[in-house]
């Protein structure tokens, strides 16, 4: 990682230095090393600049407004991140010609979170190797398995291939895409009432902090439905459980055939919910009702909600293996 | 104290297509062929304008069952209109199934202008399916109740 980091910064020197872009969007560290935020940079501060195990965020999103800008703007994308940054060319929301992808290797990043919960406290820094990610804390050197501290979007990765890209950095390793929808398959063989509980109590823990919307690369809306006065449930605290219902069904069917499944929702989400469960669901129904299709995969293909076919199956057989 | 001996009426609301159902819906008044007065019709330009919050609204203020009328597929006004509406339904009624919400409180149903005697039944067997199951718990607001 260090070695890749290395090469990114050299890379966005020798663009801004030759002036193909005035800027450079990227990762740079908070107050700890595991505190990763996006950030502009210019020549001034590129020493800033981090590529580290902690850098989970997608920059697509902050493009949108950044590519309005003058002048061409770098931005590094992980694989996944390729996904909405393609989709959000195909809606239209950036300016292609304005940006000049890199695209960096990525292999798997690491959840500060599920670090803590094994103990290790202090961290400065992390390396990966092989399996193992070494962290160097203050209290001395640990070593974990990798796949037990990796974020959740990282376990059910869509393989480490860029969609897009100008320039790579780092290698493409070729990986087999890991099942997504384990925890949905194990959901829809619950009961109605099982199924209720479950949602009940992972969504009666939202706060409406709006971190899911306004990090979602799909969620790019200029004026929210949830911003609106009459929707009832602007920008305030869930009052009731109607609520949270109601936005977290709204917010994934806003999403519906347009979520990359890049699972930055349950990323930021500070009370843990597992919302990608509920975008994976529409995307594994799309999948199986009308056929395969990846959000962001190319720029081209038209969305399931956007098409039709005559043979459609009917509302009421969305639970029926076949359909019609 | 009284003991109040209620037998639960539903509350149904019914979106139909001005182009066909909501045509059918008067058919059958003319034809007098009846249909349960628990049904509220709400009047749509097309079954593709039913936004899926509409349907969450209704349940929030008080609806126990919620079902969307339209053209049969082929014969939409807008010509595609029902047929996006039909893929819309489709996976939305599977997510509300997939957080638990009863299947049978929502339904589609293509009723054309010419089908009083359908729309009759369809109402019918729907306000018999919703009372058979009882008042809508899994998606209530408190502070709508009555």
């Amino acid at each position: 990682m260090q070695e890749i980091m290395k090469q990114a910064k050299l890379k966005a020197e020798e663009l801004l230095t030759k002036g193909v872009v005035n800027r450079v969007i990227g990762w740079t560290e908070g107050d700890f090393s595991y505190d990763c935020s996006p950030a502009t940079f210019t020549l001034d501060n590129l020493d800033k600049f981090v590529y580290t195990e902690f850098c989970g965020a997608n920059l697509s999103k902050y493009l949108i407004e950044e590519s309005k800008k003058e002048g061409k703007i770098l931005v590094f994308l992980k694989p996944c991140d390729t996904y909405s940054f393609n989709q959000l060319i195909q809606e239209h929301r950036i300016k292609r010609e304005n940006i000049y992808v890199v695209g960096i290797e990525c292999r798997g990043k690491v959840d500060i979170d599920k670090l803590r919960a094994f103990g290790i406290d202090g961290v400065l820094g992390c390396k990966t190797e092989g399996d193992k990610l070494i962290c160097d804390t203050i209290y001395g050197e640990k070593t974990v398995d990798k796949v037990d501290v990796m974020l959740e979007k990282c376990l059910s990765c869509k393989g480490k291939k860029h969609v897009v890209y100008d320039e790579l950095i780092g290698e493409e390793v070729v990986e087999e895409p890991k099942d997504r929808f384990g925890m949905v398959a194990q959901l829809e063989a619950m009961t109605e009432d099982e199924r209720y509980k479950f949602w009940q109590n992972e969504l009666s823990k939202c706060i409406r902090c709006n971190a899911c919307r306004n990090v979602c690369p799909a969620c790019s809306c200029v004026h929210c439905v949830f911003d609106n006065p009459d929707s009832n449930i602007a920008s305030k605290a869930n009052t009731d459980r109607f609520e949270e219902k109601l936005y977290h069904i709204i917010r994934a069917w806003h999403v519906a055939g347009r979520c990359t499944d890049c699972g930055e929702c349950s990323r930021v989400c500070p009370q843990g919910i597992p919302l990608h469960l509920i975008n994976r669901k529409f995307i594994k129904d799309m999948n199986e009702f009308y056929g395969e299709y990846q959000a962001g995969e190319d720029t081209e293909t038209k969305a399931p909600l956007n098409s039709y076919t005559f043979g459609d199956r009917e509302p009421h057989e969305f639970d029926t293996k076949e359909g019609k | 104290m009284q003991v109040e001996n209620k037998t639960f009426k539903p509350t149904i609301v019914a979106f139909c297509c001005n182009w066909c159902s909501y045509a059918g819906a008067d058919l059958a008044g003319s034809a007098r062929l009846s249909y349960p007065a628990e049904v509220k019709i709400i009047r749509i330009p097309c079954s593709c304008r039913l936004n899926p919050m509409f349907i969450l609204k209704a349940f929030q203020r008080g609806a126990d069952g919620v079902i969307l009328c339209g053209c049969h597929p082929g014969d939409c006004h807008y010509t595609t209109g029902n047929y996006y509406a039909r893929r819309r339904m489709t996976t939305l009624f599977s997510m509300l199934n997939y957080l638990g919400i009863e299947k049978e409180r929502t339904r589609v149903e293509w009723v054309s202008a010419a089908e009083g005697a359908k729309f009759s039944a369809v109402m019918n067997d729907f306000v018999a399916t919703i009372t058979a199951l009882g008042e809508n718990k899994k998606l209530e607001d408190l502070r709508c109740k009555k």
